[in-house]
């Protein structure tokens, strides 16, 4: 995904002069082109992220697009004062850009697992969060935040989760995106999580549950209107997020649908309120923080009155 | 074991580690190791039977990402069994690839992003003057790590509340994410920095392992004390030093048959 969004970002940096590209001194063998063929739009800032975000906003108050990378937590919990004051307050033209989200650095440990930014950004007013969950929502995302003028935040998955590619027409990034039709289950899913969704609604087709699947790669703003018409049409709605359930998408959901009470049911599937403490490759923190395609498929059996607790 | 052989263990079974888990950093744990088997071996009051005991000296280490390190010396001072170390970034382990407190008996706090370390050493130093305790607080940075801002906030604050029980060790291997620190964010002369900052500035070999004891030793320092410890990323292995390549890459196949050909030669 990494790769996707930064190609895409240099061909648009390639045509305009004022996009900068700033990072947190990571993203190694990343943006060797960009550095060799656009070395006066690329800028490391070092290790110093708090820097970086307020030196992204005096740039752009003068002008400039700036993207920022980094990793993980880095680029939101390490400056988020400079994120809320600078930034958002400005109406900066500033990009977040991370990579790694959720359990992507596995094995680096709990400072490296990306799972309260989306809560945490959500809550700043004038950013918008876009979570793409394969690479045709990548190279979107690049397109439409460059754009677009004012702050947005990028999640990005980083590895073998959200590298494929999920065909598509008449793409919206601001709606929600039917993935799989179904009638009266449906999942509202975001990011890179969805291949364990696909293979989980896969199992449940088997046992005859079906499971529509719909996609949001914009977190923020959120699509109202699609959510609240499928409070009417379905019994009960998952969301899943690689994210804690506390402030994340799944509550941005919920958050619109108690505007007005309709039929439906929601079901937030996420990380608990627990950090992981231990190690691990993605699957397998996936996998005990029960948000694997098996721990998918046992919350839905188990709300639709097919297994018991 | 004396100090030259704990670095030495701490470099090969980090190779082994790292070559057996497919993690990053060796570069970054290399440059370390002589630092960390120093004070394990002649510095660091401690005792492995009671990792709690209140009188210990205290070592955080704030470049978290070269944890394996303080983890193998651990083990080697009798801290933890051997097939404990040998979980190092497998599922379940809670040992990964950054330094985490969280069930490792000897491991003061967790680290992973940087510039946090450095200040929680500056807090512990502060209350170890409150309660008029002697112990001494050891805390071990980057040179990259030096780009934070809180670096800097600390450094102001130890010196104000006169922390002279704090010792900051810099492992100033000149380079650090993608490029040397001179491309990066110069540093310039980081000892006249510490100083302008009104600390005890020493520096020394980071790999000579009599300069290090000698200022480590060395309790006299009226004012927060500050080694820059002069070192080479992946200290040991020919191919491994100063290549960026190294604070990523594991070493498979030739690599790592070429890189305990070279520790077998280097052994003690
Ligand atoms: C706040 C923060 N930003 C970025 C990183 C990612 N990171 C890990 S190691 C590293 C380079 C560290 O360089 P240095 O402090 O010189 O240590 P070295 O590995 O060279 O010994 C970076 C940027 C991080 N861990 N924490």
């Amino acid at each position: 995904m990494r790769e996707t969004f930064f190609t895409e970002l240099y061909e648009i940096a390639k045509k305009d002069k004022n996009v900068i590209l700033i990072t947190g001194d990571l993203g190694y063998g990343l943006f060797d082109k960009f550095r060799k063929d656009l070395s006066g739009q690329f800028i490391n800032a070092g290790i110093a992220e708090q820097n970086m975000i307020s030196i992204a906003t005096g740039m752009a108050l003068e002008g400039k697009k700036v993207f920022v990378y980094s990793i993980a937590n880095f680029p939101t919990f390490r400056c988020l004062e400079q994120i809320r004051n600078d930034v958002a307050y400005h109406k900066a033209n500033v990009k977040i850009i991370s990579a790694g989200v959720g359990f992507d650095y596995g094995t680096l440990g709990f400072s490296h697992h990306a799972t309260e930014d989306i809560a945490i950004i959500r809550a700043i007013p004038e950013i918008s969060i876009i979570s793409p969950c394969d690479l045709f929502e990548a190279k979107i995302a690049a397109e439409y935040s460059y754009k677009n003028n004012g702050p947005f935040y990028i999640r990005l998955g980083k590895g073998k989760n959200g590298n494929m590619e999920i065909k598509r027409n008449n793409f919206d990034i601001k709606k929600a995106f039917e993935i799989r039709k179904g009638k009266k289950i449906a999942m509202f899913t975001t990011g890179s999580i969805i291949n364990e969704v696909i293979k989980a609604t896969e199992n449940l087709q088997k046992q005859s549950i079906d499971v529509a699947i719909y996609n949001f790669a914009m977190i923020k703003p959120i699509d109202k209107e699609f959510i609240l018409d499928s409070m009417e049409k379905f019994d009960i709605i998952f969301t899943l997020e690689e994210h804690r359930i506390c402030g994340g998408f799944g509550s941005a959901v919920c958050e619109v649908a108690a505007e007005k009470s309709k039929k439906a049911r929601i079901i937030k599937i996420g990380l608990k309120d627990d950090f992981t403490f231990v190690s691990g490759s993605p699957d397998y923190l996936r996998h005990i923080n029960e948000i694997d395609s098996k721990g998918i498929e046992n919350i839905i059996l188990e709300y639709t009155g097919r297994k018991g607790k | 074991m004396n100090s030259r052989e704990l670095a030495w263990e701490i470099r090969k079974k980090t190779l082994e580690i790292i070559h057996n888990s497919h993690s990053s950093h060796i570069a970054s744990i290399f440059s370390v190791a002589d630092i960390i088997a120093v004070l394990f071996s002649e510095i660091l009051k401690l005792d492995s039977k009671n990792p709690k005991w209140e009188k210990r000296d205290r070592l955080i280490l704030s470049k978290g990402h070269a944890g394996l390190a303080l983890y193998v010396a651990l083990q080697k001072k009798g801290f933890f069994d051997e097939k404990f170390l040998d979980t190092y970034c497998k599922d379940g382990s809670y040992l990964f690839g950054h330094v985490s407190y969280k069930n490792v008996p000897g491991v003061e706090v967790s680290s992973g992003s940087l510039g946090h370390g450095i200040c929680i050493a500056s807090g512990m130093a502060l209350a170890a003057k409150i309660n008029n305790q002697n112990h001494r607080i050891f805390t071990i940075i980057g040179d990259g790590e030096c780009d934070e801002g809180s670096v800097w906030e600390t450094a102001l604050f130890a010196n104000h509340y006169e922390l002279n029980n704090l010792i900051v060790i810099i492992d100033h291997n000149k380079m650090q994410s993608l490029d040397f620190c001179e491309n990066t964010i110069k540093l310039s002369n980081l000892a006249d920095k510490w100083k302008a900052f009104g600390w005890d500035v020493f520096e020394v070999d980071g790999h000579n392992h009599e300069e290090l004891k000698k200022v480590l030793q060395n309790t006299e320092n009226k004012k927060p004390k500050c080694i820059v410890a002069h070192t080479i990323k992946g200290k040991g292995v020919s191919f491994m030093e100063n290549n960026i390549l190294w604070h990523y890459r594991d070493p498979q196949d030739e690599h790592y048959l070429k890189a305990m050909e070279e520790l077998e030669k280097a052994k003690p």
